[in-house]
């Protein structure tokens, strides 16, 4: 009845994932229960759950990442404390803790907190930047959301049901295979990912055809915003290489579920197939994680250097091409297998080529800056950091991709340091970047400056701190995901990586008192012109938060950093003079058809992992209903009147029009 | 508003990019919702392209078990082939049906279409028992694996395209030829003749080269 | 086990180009770093000595110097790819002095088992080599993945079950090393450390002659019973009954290593680690 599920899955032999379990379901009811009794249900479901609004869902990406965040951060503290003390030790996590601890690192940290942040922010700001008033699918857009909670979800869930997998990020078989890793946990991770890839498959195809499709009038190519041209650079990866992902974990899920031999020991299975599978979507991954935050920059250094961005046309060719290169370099992860010296001289030269545009983005940057009349707001600080930290990354990575030295460093501590230093340097200082700048779009307030400093002082010296100590240890000859380990020359550094860690925490802490401090002092930091930094592109020229529609007239671009020219514009004509009658707009409505569909696929996730058949077959039909009671319904739309839209708009033009005559002395 | 073909002042063309088309604002719904599911398909024949570079590696790997040439029966292939083409291009009646709101021509076209890909089913069925039956199974060798997963995710996809065809034709029964109705029809028939193009592929790479071998 | 302290000419050469490359790149970074900094310490808004350009968006001559500066430190660095990949093939041979030894490793859960199939010996956890001799490895595994690993010694390998990978290697000092798996392989694999014996090449043979007077036989059922998961505190050594075990191994003659077993049919199978500890 229930297949393989028994009490016996309940861990109630290790206190910490009990403790840390009970703690995150009490933290949930309590939640809950403030929202039921203070009657704020009907709200979360009418505004957000059910929302199809781009800006909603962006917020709701965002939120999700976050929360993943200190999960995933709570992980890698564990691991710190871990190997500073489990010198000639066993430290205080057994060996099948420790491992599902950093396989659960590592899958939280890109599936569900870096995923969700920069498809968040793109979510959020995209379409604002095109002038359009939402993406191409907006129901889909609230499916591809709840789908990527479904999975974080099933992955926190194997915290006090179950296990999770004990193989690291990536599950390499033969070690995932059954015989090797009999438990669950493997389960909980693909099953797991396979949801909330289909969510970011949706939402890669969504944002392509946003980009590609829906654009204002005159917004021309070579005139988006250079963040549009990342989005489209890395959803286009998304579509080309999820499905990869996708098919891999189906032969792994195969093997595991009804004994096929893809990747098995046995009956000619192949890993090395595994590998090559893998990694022809992991390198692309990374760069799906990477490009949006290198919008994110440009954005942020051409508005607060007070220029538009230098090379705009460069810029744009070599976001391109780590697009396309991006899948030519995969076997670098795997240098060390024994292939020729042709393939690995090959793709290690092809590894490097992709260092020539992205070195070619930080030059641009740098020229941004010159010139310039530079602003250090917090955005500014985390790319300026970014730029400096990302630089160090980008050398260890093009030493990674020389064979010889990698025949040294795989998989050691150095490489360890090395990712960490591009994903947090590059896609997590980006996203919040990004969260600084864009905050006041969102919620009509800014950050607070103050905390918001302190907490990238923090972060940027923990960073430092904790994964210079790693450089070293990996020179040292250690290998990454020991539990313990007997080598004295290896202890001092983990010590130091460990105090590195107690640092970034307190980045961290900073910055969700940060948070707090601004909601408080919101009266104070309110942004009434929808213009707090003095922008260039389009998502300024609308009130902060945007109403639902985003815009009242479609704009009319007539140039790059189409606000700026806009507001240069209207130095010599007032802004509503060639305004054309109000209309009624028409928008989605509201459809629970994401949520609804996400619940049934978490009971046929959790079905599936814990063998329950029926549950299995009831959670499919369910989906499918979904989907079909969605394209019953008649009315997919609602109408905005028109009184209704100028009523809204002149609110934001009254606002506006002292920005405007400020803006008018620069 | 002068700023049509020559970009007038430094600000509106910093970059030099020079003469440009203006864009004509966001694209229709129909043109939208066809995009995107273009796109959508070109991430199916990725995952695809998987299952066939997994055949590809693993072909040889029969583990003492039967070769492809000792398993694939011609003659099934062949009905199965014609099945699929035959109901491309019924599909594409009904399409044209659908266009010029004829019910009549429409109902026939699916009902037709759904018996051929019915009959594409059942073979397939047939097949995969039979060779279950005399143990070779896809447990049996990573070729057999490898065989099995790639028809064997084609023939999902045409299960699920039977599925879709059949809420398609309730729906016209229910709601007309309404807009929307019509966007979802046209995806389906972007994705039937998708399927076909992949069985083209399969036949070729699998059944075509297997019995060569 | 530092990396910059090679004991062989593998992992001097290796190291040769770890440095190497570092210097040509910090050639262009270190310059970059600081104009980065510069640049923006001097645009400062507060700044009044700041020329305010805000038309500086575009120059053909700086964006030709950006594209070139990358590109050129990448041809170069290649370069270096390139002719390092061919030079430090692993299964390129390392010549040395005196006859090369065949060593055959063999990665099991969670432990080395290296066999000297000319010599007719085997150890476990312990390689012993002798000093300025060509080393010549083949490596399988038992189970899972691995990778063979001594890092003053050079090139790492992976170990795959069914399948031999080749690497060559030489020890030039004597003394005592350490090697590790690089690829992690469950539950026992921090403790798949093994010591490297690096010996003169005349006490060699004694060592041989020595350990093949072990009681311990390495055969098919002992070799079976030496692949059950755990871990091994000892270092044996055995007679090498039959030198092909080795091939037996890699074709799958003997067949994988089982897993660990389970207890329960529940989701969490008894780990192999609890053993362990």
């Amino acid at each position: 009845m229930l297949g393989k599920l028994d009490w016996s899955a309940i861990p109630f032999d290790q206190p910490i994932p009990l403790i840390a379990g009970a703690v995150v379901l009490v933290a949930i009811l309590a939640v809950l229960t403030w929202v039921v009794v203070k009657g704020h249900l009907p709200y979360l479901w009418s505004e957000w759950i059910t929302s199809v609004d781009h800006k909603r869902i962006g917020v709701m990406y965002i939120l999700l990442a976050s929360v993943m965040l200190l999960r995933g951060g709570s992980d890698a503290i564990m691991m710190r404390i871990q190997q500073a003390v489990a010198y000639q030790s066993q430290g205080y996590l057994p060996p099948e803790h420790y491992n599902q601890i950093f396989s659960a690192h590592g899958t939280i940290m890109i599936f569900f907190v870096a995923m969700p942040f920069v498809i968040g922010l793109m979510n959020l700001i995209v379409p604002l930047q095109l002038g359009v008033r939402d993406v191409a699918f907006p129901t889909l857009n609230s499916v591809g959301f709840w789908l990527t909670a479904t999975g974080a979800l099933l992955v926190n869930l194997s915290l006090v049901v179950g296990e999770f997998a004990r193989t690291g990020w990536l599950a390499f078989p033969p070690l995932s295979e059954l015989s090797y890793s009999p438990g669950v946990g493997v389960d909980y991770y693909a099953w797991s990912l396979q949801i909330s890839g289909v969510g970011t498959l949706v939402a890669g195809i969504n944002l392509v055809t946003t980009v590609l499709k829906l654009r204002t009038k005159g917004m021309n190519y070579l005139r988006m915003p250079m963040f549009c041209w990342t989005t489209l650079a890395s959803n286009l990866l998304i579509v080309a290489a999820f499905p990869i992902l996708t098919a891999t974990l189906a032969m792994l899920l195969l093997d595991r579920y009804l004994g096929f031999h893809f990747f098995t020991n046995e009956a000619g299975g192949n890993v090395m197939m595994f590998m090559n599978l893998i990694w022809a979507w992991g390198h692309p991954e990374v760069y799906i994680l990477v490009l949006p935050a290198f919008g994110i920059f440009s954005e942020v250094v051409s508005t607060f250097s007070g220029k538009a961005l230098f090379g705009y046309r460069s810029m744009v060719l070599a976001t391109m091409a780590i697009c396309v290169i991006s899948f030519m370099v995969w076997l670098h992860h795997f240098f060390t297998m024994g292939a020729g010296p042709d393939v690995n001289a090959i793709f290690g030269i092809a590894s490097m080529i992709i260092a020539i545009p992205t070195g070619v983005k930080i030059y641009n940057w740098l020229f941004t800056m010159y010139g310039g009349r530079i602003r250090f707001a917090t955005p500014m600080l985390w790319s300026v950091g970014f730029m400096v930290t990302f630089i160090v990354g980008g050398l260890t990575g093009v030493l990674l991709a020389v064979p010889p030295a990698d025949f040294m460093l795989h998989n050691s501590m150095f490489l360890v340091a090395h990712f960490h230093n591009v994903i947090i340097g590059g896609v997590l200082f980006g996203a919040f970047a990004g969260f600084e700048y864009w905050f006041p779009k969102a919620f009509g307030f800014r950050l607070d400056e103050r905390w918001g400093k302190l907490a990238f002082w923090f972060t940027f010296l923990g960073f430092f701190i904790t994964f210079v100590p790693l450089y070293i240890a990996g020179m040292l000859g250690m290998t990454r995901r020991m539990q313990h380990y007997d080598v004295a020359a290896w202890r001092p550094w983990m010590i130091v990586a460990a105090i590195g860690m107690a640092v970034l925490t307190i980045g961290v802490i900073c910055q969700i008192v940060q948070i707090v401090v601004s909601i408080r002092n919101r009266e104070a930091l309110r942004d009434r012109t929808g213009d707090p930094w003095d922008g260039r592109s389009l998502e300024w020229a609308t009130s902060s938060p945007p109403p639902v529609f985003n815009f009242a007239f479609n704009p009319d671009v007539r140039g790059e950093d189409a606000y700026w020219d806009m507001k240069a514009r209207a130095q010599q004509q007032s802004l509503e003079r060639d305004r054309p009658e109000y209309q009624d707009i028409e928008m989605p409505r509201n459809s629970p058809t994401g949520f609804v569909c996400a619940f049934f696929a978490t009971i046929m996730g959790f079905a599936l992992i814990w063998h329950i058949w029926w549950m299995v077959i009831l959670g499919g039909l369910g989906a499918w209903a979904t989907f079909v009671v969605f394209a019953w319904r008649d009315h997919d739309e609602y109408v905005i009147p028109a009184e209704e839209v100028a009523a809204i708009d002149r609110v934001n033009l009254e606002e506006r029009r002292d920005l405007v005559s400020m803006a008018g002395t620069v | 508003m002068a700023m049509t073909a020559t970009a007038g002042h430094a600000h509106a063309d910093p970059h030099h990019i020079g003469v440009v088309i203006e864009h004509p604002g966001p694209a229709s719904k129909r043109i939208v919702t066809a995009y995107g599911f273009w796109i959508f398909l070109l991430s199916d024949i990725v995952m695809f392209s998987c299952f066939f570079a997994a055949y590809a590696v693993l072909s040889g790997q029969t583990a003492g078990g039967p070769k492809g040439s000792e398993i694939f029966e011609q003659r099934n292939v062949a009905i199965e082939t014609v099945c699929l083409l035959l109901s491309s291009f019924t599909c594409g009646m009904a399409s044209i049906a659908a266009d010029v709101r004829n019910r009549f021509w429409f109902y026939l076209g699916m009902t037709v279409t759904c018996v051929l890909g019915l009959i594409f089913l059942v073979i397939e069925f047939r097949e995969f028992a039979d060779l279950v039956a005399r143990g070779y199974g896809p447990s049996r060798s990573a070729f057999l694996t490898a065989f099995f997963s790639l028809v064997g995710c084609h023939g999902l996809h045409v299960s699920a395209g039977v599925l879709w065809l059949l809420t398609m034709m309730a729906q016209v029964f229910a709601k007309g030829f309404r807009a929307d109705v019509l966007r979802r029809i046209m995806c389906f028939a972007l994705f039937w003749h998708a399927l076909d193009i992949v069985w083209v592929g399969v036949f070729s790479v699998v059944y075509l080269l297997g019995s060569a071998a | 086990m530092n990396l910059l302290d090679p004991q062989g000419p593998v992992a001097a050469a290796n190291s040769t180009i770890l440095v190497d490359s570092v210097f040509i790149m910090l050639v262009i970074v270190v310059p970059t770093i600081f104009a980065i900094l510069g640049f923006a310490f001097w645009f400062r808004a507060s700044n009044p000595k700041a020329r305010y350009q805000p038309d500086f968006v575009y120059s053909g001559r700086v964006e030709m110097v950006v594209w070139a500066i990358p590109a050129l430190t990448v041809i170069l660095l290649g370069g270096v790819a390139w002719i390092g990949s061919h030079q430090l093939d692993p299964a390129a041979p390392v010549p040395g002095t005196g006859s090369p030894v065949r060593i055959q490793a063999v990665s099991l859960d969670w432990k080395w088992l290296f066999i000297y199939p000319d010599q007719r010996i085997a150890t476990v956890n312990t390689l012993t080599v002798p000093a300025g001799a060509e080393l010549n490895f083949q490596l399988t595994s038992s189970s899972v993945m691995n990778t063979f690993f001594i890092p003053q010694l050079g090139s790492m390998i992976y170990t795959m079950n069914g399948m031999v990978t080749k690497l060559n290697l030489r020890a030039d000092n004597e003394g005592k090393l350490k090697g590790l798996s690089a690829h992690f392989s469950g539950d026992g694999f921090p403790d798949m450390m093994f010591d490297v014996n690096v010996i003169s090449p005349l006490a060699f043979p004694d060592w041989v002659a020595a350990t093949a007077k072990s009681d311990a036989v390495l055969n098919e059922d002992s070799y079976r019973k030496l692949m059950q998961q755990g871990i091994e505190k000892g270092k044996p050594a055995y007679r090498l009954e039959d030198p092909r075990l080795f091939d037996l191994i890699a074709n799958q003659h003997i067949p994988p290593g089982p897993g660990p077993e389970l207890i329960s049919d529940a989701g969490r199978p008894h780990s192999g680690g609890h053993d362990a500890r």
